[in-house]
C-alpha cells in the first residue's frame, strides 16, 4: 500500500493536475515567510514590507533591479550637498478619497520613531535627516548632518501613511481602521498566520493591476507551497525550492521567472581575536595564535571550495559563484572581482606557506532554517576544509539560537555561513554592516570583527560623496581592498525563483518581493 | 467532590507559576530575541533602542516580576512581533486548532473504537491482522511525510480536496468556524486525517486489548449464560468497561493533539496555535511562548479533572476521595 | 481474580518441566508472525551493531563525503569505486551505509528512551498508586506539568539549552515520555490495588516492595507494553521530527529519521530512494518492535491466561 502510495505521489509532480478552475479576476499568492503586522512603521522585516508595498507608497521605488524610480515623489535633487529637495506627485488620492500632500509625508515621518515597541525600526533609515521643511503642498526639503549621498534610497523603505494615521497604534492597522493607503490595492483583510486580502485600487496614480481581488496566502513550508501550486490552489508561489525545479521545468502548467538576487551567501571569518574559541589543534585544544588573523589562511580557506560543485549540486544551478559583494552590475561592484577557483593544491601551498603544514581543527556553524540550503551547503564544505587538512567539524542550528551565539556581544564562532542581501541595491550597504571595524554606526553585522584603517577610510569617503560615477569608484575600491584581503570568503549569489501557473507571468525582482500587481496574465 | 476540586484547582495554580518561571528563564537561555528580529542593516544605538523598547535591558528577575504583575491583572504581555496582546493572539488562533484536534478525534474514535473491537473479537481473522497491521502504519512513519503524501495524493493528482489553508468559516453559536462550511470541511479533511493517524492506532490498540481482556472475563460469561445476546453484551456491558482506558487515554492525548499540530499545521499552513507556537520559537516571541503554555496547560488542567471525575462516574472502584490527586 | 493466585502457586511450585521461561517460550512461538517480528528484530538489531564492518563507506567521516557523488540513483557507481547500491543523498553519502548507521542511532535514541522513561515513569506511577495522599497528589501535579508541556515545545528549549547529540536528545525524550508511563501505571494500578488480591497479600503481611512490584506491576504490565511499544515508535518519530524542525542530532551523523527528514525536500522532484529506503528501513524496525511488543503483551496478559 505504501509503494502505491508512493509511487502515484512521485508521478504526481510529472501528472497533469487539476484542470485550472480559478476565477480570472481573482489571484492567489502563495508566500513563503509570514508577515507578522499590517502596520508599515512596526518592524522592519522584509514580508510585512511586501505587503505593505501593496498598500502603500513610497517616496520613491524601486524597480525589478533595485534602481530607483519615481513613486510619490516625482523628483528629486541635491541643492547643495546637505539639503534635498523632492517633487510630490500632484492629483494622487488615499484610499479614502482625501489628498495625498507634504503634510501626509511629515506625518508619516513623525510616525515611524513614535510606534511604540517596535522590534526593528524604520527610524534606521531617518537617521541622516537633521530636518524636514515644507516649501509648498508638494515639495519638501531635507536637511543632513553631513553629505548624505543614500537619502533617496533610505527613503525607498519609508511607507507613506495618511496624516490621520499619525498616531494609530499598530492593532489599528492590523484592523483596517487606519490602513489607508496610496497604493494599488486596499486592505481588505489580514488574518494572521493565514491570509491577506486586498482589493484593487482603481484610482491608483500609476498602472491599473490587472487582478481586482488579490489573496496572500501563507504557507511556509516548501513542498506544501509547491503543492499548493500544483493543485492549482495558488496561481503564483515564491522561493521555489531549488530541489523542485527541475520537475518544475518539465511540468507544461507551470512556468518558472529567475533573476539574480542582491543576496551573497559568504563565511564570516573570525580575524580579530588572537585566539578563536573554535580552531583548535588535532588534539581540540585551543590554538594560541588565530590562524584566521593571516589572510593566507583565510585565501586557503577560501581556494578549498569548490564553488562550481555547490551551485550545480546543492543548489541546482540556482545559483552563481561570488567573488565580491554584490554581483555584477550593481552598483559598487567591482569588475575586476572574480570567485575564488577551486585549487586544493594551492590551499594547501598557501597553509604550508602560513605555517601550518599539517592544518589544524576547526568548527563551521551555520543556520539551517534561514537561507537557501543554508544546512546543506555548511555541511558540504566540512569535506571540502577536511580535504586540505583541516579537520572539521559541521555545526548548524535554527537561526534563533545560532543569531544570538555569533553576533555581538557573544562571538561564540570561528567560521560561519551567513547571507546579506543589499536592500539598497549597492555595495555599501555590506561594506557598512560587514566589513567596516565594528563602531557607531558601523559594523552592525560584523560577525568576525574584521577591521582595516584602509577600507574604513574609502568606505567613510564614499559615504560622503553625493557624485553617484566617483561615489561608485571609491565603492568599487573598497570592495576590492575587502575581497583581496579575503575579509570574508564569498560563496555565491542566490537566484530568486518564482513559478506561476501557465497563463501567468512575473517580473522577477532582485530583492526577493512578491508584488501582486506585476503579476500580469500571459498572452 | 467539591473540596476535591478546589485543592486541585489550588495546586495548579501553583504549578502554573512554577512553570511560567521555567519558561521566562528557558526562553531567556536560548537568545536573545533582538537578535533575530532586528533588521539587518541596523547599528548599535538601533539594537539598544530594540532592547529597550522590549523590556529586554532590565535584569530577568525584574522582567519576570513585571510580567507577573501584569499577568495578575490578566495581561500576559505583548507579542514582540505582533505588537498586540499574547492572549488575544493566541485565543484568535484557538478555534482553528481546536476544531482541528477535534475533528482528529472524532476520527480517529469513530473508526479506532469499531475497528479495534472487531480485531479483538475476532482476534486470529485475517481482517484483525490487517487492522493490527494498519495500525502500525499509523504511528511508524513521520506525521510531516505523511502529510506531505496526502497532499500529492489527494489534492494534486486526485483534485478532490484542496492542499492546504483553512477554509471558508461561519459563526455558529457566537464562534467563527470552519466546520459549519462545506468549504471549511473540505478544508479540515486532509490535516485532521494526518493528526489523527497516531491516535487512531492508540484507540485501536486499546480497544483491541481491552475487547481480549474483557471477553474472557467471567461477567460476560455470566451475561451470555444468562440469555443476554452477544450485541448487548458488547455493546452495553464490554464497551463500557473498555471505555475506561480509552477515555483516560484520550482525555491525556486531547492535550498532545494540540501540541502535535505543530507539525501537521506547518505542513497544511493551517492557522492555528500550533503555528504560532512554532513560529514564535524561531523568533523567540517570549510572551507567546508564555502565555501558549500557560493557557494549555491550563486546559490541560481542567481536560484532567474532567477525566477523573468520568472516571470516578464510569468506575466505582475508584473514588475521588482517594484520587484526591 | 483466583486464577491469579493458583499461577503464584503453580510458580513456587516450581514444576521441573513447566518453568515460567519454558511456558513463555512456548506461549511466544505459538504466534507465527510474532517469530517473524522477532528475527526481523533480531536481523535489524545485528546489522546496527555490525554496522561499521558491513558498510561500504563511513557515513560520519567527511572526507569519505563529496557532493560531486550527490544525488546518484540506486545502482551508480560512486567515484572511490564502489556502488551505491540505494543511491545516495545530496552530500554524496551511501544511502546504504547511511541507513546502516541510521538504525543503531535510531535504535539506540528510541529504546534507550523508551526503557529510561518506562522504568522511572512506571515506578513513580506505582509509587503514587501504591502510597496515596499527598504523595501520590505530589507525583501527579509534577506529571500534570510534564504532560501539559507540548513535547515538541520542551524538546526544542532543552536542547535548544544542551547543543545537540544523541545523548540529549534521549534525555529530552525521557523527560518528554517518563510522564506518560506514570500515568498510565498509576490509572490501572488504582483499579489493581482495591482488588481482592492485593488485599489477600497485604494480609499475608507481604513487604511493600514485594507487593508492589510482584503483584501489582505484573497487573499493571499490558496497558504498560501498549504504551511502551507505541512509545518506542514514537519515540524514534518524535526524534524525526525534531530533527525535521531542525534541531536534535548534529547533521553529520543522521538518524533514519534525519535522513528521512532531509530527503523530504526530494521527494516532489523524482528523487525518491533518499527518503523512501530510510523510511522503509524505519517501517520495518517499528514493525517488528510492535509485532513483538503485541505478542509479549498476550503472553504477559494474566487475564488472557486460562
Amino acid at each position: 500500500m505504501l509503494l502505491k502510495l508512493l509511487r502515484t505521489a512521485l508521478v504526481a509532480g510529472a501528472v497533469l493536475c487539476v484542470p485550472f478552475a480559478a476565477s480570472a479576476q481573482d489571484l492567489t499568492v502563495g508566500l513563503s515567510a509570514n508577515v507578522t503586522s499590517i502596520d508599515p512603521h512596526f518592524h522592519a522585516l522584509s514580508p510585512n514590507n511586501n505587503i505593505a508595498g501593496h498598500i502603500f507608497d513610497r517616496l520613491v521605488h524601486q524597480d525589478e533591479r533595485q534602481k530607483l524610480t519615481p513613486g510619490l515623489a516625482t523628483e528629486w535633487k541635491v541643492l547643495d550637498d546637505t539639503t534635498w529637495e523632492f517633487k510630490l506627485r500632484q492629483g494622487v488620492k488615499f484610499h479614502d478619497g482625501s489628498d495625498f500632500t507634504a503634510d501626509d509625508v511629515i506625518a508619516s515621518l513623525k510616525r515611524v520613531p513614535w510606534v511604540p515597541n517596535s522590534p526593528s525600526s524604520f527610524a534606521l533609515y531617518m537617521r541622516a535627516i537633521k530636518e524636514s521643511q515644507i516649501v509648498d503642498p508638494y515639495t519638501i526639503r531635507f536637511t543632513t548632518a553631513r553629505p548624505y549621498p543614500l537619502l533617496p534610497v533610505d527613503l525607498a523603505n519609508i511607507f507613506i501613511v495618511s496624516r490621520k494615521a499619525e498616531q494609530a497604534p499598530t492593532g489599528d492597522f492590523n484592523s483596517g481602521r487606519a490602513t489607508i493607503g496610496t497604493g494599488p490595492y486596499r486592505f481588505v483583510e489580514y488574518l494572521p498566520g493565514d491570509r491577506i486580502v486586498l482589493q484593487r485600487n482603481d484610482n491608483y496614480w500609476g498602472p491599473k493591476p490587472p487582478w481586482p481581488r488579490v489573496t496572500m496566502k501563507l504557507i511556509t513550508n516548501d513542498p506544501a507551497r509547491v503543492a499548493a501550486l500544483l493543485a492549482g490552489d495558488v496561481q503564483i508561489i515564491e522561493a521555489v525550492p531549488t530541489q523542485d525545479i527541475s520537475k518544475l521545468k518539465n511540468n507544461a502548467n507551470v512556468q518558472l521567472w529567475r533573476i539574480i538576487s542582491n543576496r551573497l551567501i559568504y563565511l564570516h571569518v573570525d580575524s580579530f581575536r588572537d585566539q578563536t574559541p573554535l580552531v583548535t589543534d588535532k588534539a581540540g585544544a585551543v590554538l594560541p595564535n588565530n590562524p584566521l588573523k593571516d589572510a593566507r589562511v583565510r585565501r586557503a580557506l577560501s581556494k578549498a571550495i569548490n564553488r562550481p560543485a555547490i551551485v550545480e549540486r546543492l543548489m541546482e544551478g540556482e545559483a552563481i559563484p561570488a567573488g565580491d559583494l554584490l554581483p555584477d552590475g550593481f552598483f559598487g561592484a567591482s569588475p575586476k572581482l572574480k570567485p575564488e577557483a577551486f585549487d586544493p593544491e594551492g590551499a594547501r601551498r598557501l597553509l604550508t606557506e602560513a605555517g601550518y603544514p599539517n592544518g589544524f581543527g576547526l568548527t563551521i556553524n551555520g543556520p539551517n532554517d534561514r537561507y537557501v540550503n543554508d544546512e546543506k551547503i555548511v555541511q558540504a564544505i566540512g569535506p571540502m576544509l577536511t580535504r586540505i587538512g583541516i579537520a572539521t567539524k559541521v555545526v548548524t542550528e535554527p537561526w534563533a539560537t545560532f543569531a544570538s551565539k555569533g553576533s555581538a556581544p557573544n562571538y561564540a564562532y570561528s567560521l560561519m555561513l551567513v547571507g546579506w542581501g543589499s536592500g539598497t541595491g549597492e555595495t555599501s550597504s555590506p561594506l557598512r554592516s560587514l566589513l567596516s571595524t565594528v563602531r557607531p554606526g558601523f559594523g552592525g553585522s560584523n560577525r568576525g570583527r574584521y577591521s582595516n584603517p584602509k577600507l574604513d577610510a574609502v568606505l567613510d569617503e564614499a559615504l560622503a560623496t553625493v557624485d553617484d560615477e566617483k561615489r561608485e569608484k571609491l565603492l568599487q575600491d573598497a570592495g576590492e581592498i575587502a575581497m583581496n584581503d579575503v575579509a570574508i570568503i564569498p560563496l555565491h549569489y542566490q537566484v530568486n525563483v518564482w513559478a506561476t501557473r501557465k497563463g501567468y507571468a512575473y517580473t522577477p525582482r532582485t530583492d526577493e518581493n512578491t508584488y501582486a500587481f506585476e503579476v500580469r496574465p500571459a498572452k | 467532590m467539591t473540596v476535591f476540586i478546589i485543592r486541585r484547582l489550588m495546586q495548579s495554580a501553583f504549578v502554573l507559576l512554577i512553570m511560567s518561571l521555567l519558561v521566562f528563564v528557558g526562553v531567556f537561555a536560548i537568545g536573545n530575541p533582538v537578535d533575530i528580529l532586528i533588521a539587518a542593516d541596523a547599528d548599535q544605538a538601533e539594537r539598544d533602542r530594540a532592547i529597550a523598547a522590549l523590556g529586554l535591558d532590565l535584569p530577568l528577575w525584574e522582567q519576570y516580576l513585571v510580567f507577573l504583575k501584569n499577568a495578575a491583572h490578566g495581561d500576559l504581555g505583548k507579542s514582540f512581533v505582533f505588537n498586540q496582546p499574547a492572549l488575544q493572539l493566541i485565543v484568535d488562533r484557538m478555534p482553528a486548532t481546536l476544531e482541528l484536534a477535534f475533528s482528529a478525534m472524532v476520527i480517529a474514535i469513530l473508526l479506532g473504537l469499531p475497528l479495534g473491537m472487531y480485531a479483538g473479537f475476532q482476534p486470529h481473522s485475517r481482517t484483525a491482522r490487517a487492522i493490527m497491521a494498519g495500525s502500525i502504519l499509523g504511528f511508524s512513519l513521520p506525521t510531516f511525510w505523511v502529510g506531505l503524501m496526502m497532499i500529492m495524493v489527494f489534492a494534486v493528482q486526485l483534485g478532490w480536496l484542496p492542499s492546504t489553508g483553512r477554509g471558508a468559516t461561519a459563526t455558529v453559536l457566537g464562534i467563527k468556524t470552519s466546520l459549519a462550511t462545506w468549504d471549511g470541511l473540505a478544508h479540515v479533511l486532509l490535516p485532521a486525517i494526518n493528526l489523527a493517524l497516531f491516535k487512531l492506532s492508540l484507540v485501536i490498540r486499546l480497544s483491541r486489548a481491552g475487547m481480549r481482556e474483557n471477553m474472557l472475563m467471567d461477567y460476560v460469561k455470566f451475561a451470555r449464560a444468562k440469555g443476554l445476546s452477544m450485541r448487548r453484551v458488547i455493546f452495553v456491558h464490554v464497551l463500557k468497561n473498555i471505555l475506561i482506558p480509552i477515555v483516560t487515554v484520550l482525555g491525556l492525548e486531547l492535550g498532545s493533539v494540540i501540541a502535535f499540530s505543530v507539525v501537521t499545521e506547518s505542513v497544511f499552513a493551517w492557522p492555528g496555535m500550533g503555528k504560532l507556537i512554532i513560529d514564535s520559537i524561531n523568533r523567540l516571541d517570549r510572551p507567546i511562548i508564555v502565555a501558549y503554555l500557560l493557557i494549555t496547560v491550563t486546559m490541560f488542567i481542567v481536560i484532567n479533572l474532567v477525566v477523573d471525575v468520568l472516571y470516578s462516574v464510569l468506575d466505582p472502584r475508584v473514588r475521588l476521595a482517594e484520587a484526591k490527586a | 481474580m483466583a486464577s491469579v493466585i493458583e499461577r503464584d502457586a503453580t510458580t513456587e511450585a516450581a514444576l521441573p518441566v513447566e518453568t515460567p521461561f519454558r511456558r513463555f517460550v512456548g506461549d511466544f512461538v505459538r504466534s507465527r508472525v510474532a517469530v517473524f517480528g522477532l528475527a526481523l528484530l533480531c536481523m535489524i538489531l545485528l546489522i546496527a551493531v555490525a554496522a561499521p564492518w558491513i558498510s561500504p563507506q563511513n557515513p560520519y567521516d567527511l572526507r569519505q563525503l563529496d557532493i560531486l557523488d550527490g544525488r546518484m540513483p540506486p545502482g551508480t557507481a560512486s567515484m572511490s569505486g564502489y556502488t551505491f547500491v540505494l543511491g545516495s543523498d545530496d552530500q554524496g553519502r551511501d544511502m546504504l551505509s547511511g541507513i546502516f548507521y541510521g538504525l543503531r542511532i535510531s535504535l539506540i535514541v528510541g529504546v534507550m528512551s523508551a526503557a529510561i522513561a518506562l522504568v522511572a515513569g512506571s515506578a513513580v506511577g506505582l509509587i503514587a498508586a501504591y502510597f496515596g495522599g499527598r504523595v501520590d497528589s505530589l507525583i501527579m501535579r509534577v506529571v500534570d506539568i510534564q504532560l501539559s508541556f507540548p513535547a515538541i515545545l520542551l524538546a526544542l528549549i532543552l536542547l535548544s539549552i544542551l547543543g545537540q547529540g544523541m545523548w540529549k536528545i534521549i534525555l529530552a525524550l525521557v523527560t518528554v515520555q517518563w510522564a506518560y508511563y506514570a500515568r498510565t501505571v498509576r490509572g490501572t494500578a488504582l483499579v489493581e490495588r482495591r482488588k481482592e488480591y492485593v488485599e489477600a497479600a497485604r494480609c499475608l503481611a507481604l513487604s511493600h516492595a514485594r507487593i508492589v512490584f510482584r503483584h501489582l506491576l505484573p497487573n499493571c504490565l499490558p496497558p504498560l507494553i501498549v504504551v511502551g511499544t507505541v512509545q518506542v515508535a514514537h519515540a524514534i518519530a518524535l526524534e524525526a521530527t525534531l530533527s525535521f524542525l531542525g534541531i536534535g542530532l548534529p547533521i553529520t551523523e543522521p538518524s533514519l529519521g534525519l535522513l528521512i527528514a532531509n530527503g523530504f525536500e526530494y521527494l516532489l522532484s523524482g528523487k525518491y530512494w533518499i527518503s523512501f529506503f530510510p523510511g522503509i528501513a524505519l517501517l520495518l524496525t517499528i514493525v517488528s518492535i510492535n509485532l513483538v511488543g503485541d505478542q509479549l503483551r498476550d503472553v504477559l496478559n494474566p487475564r488472557l491466561q486460562h
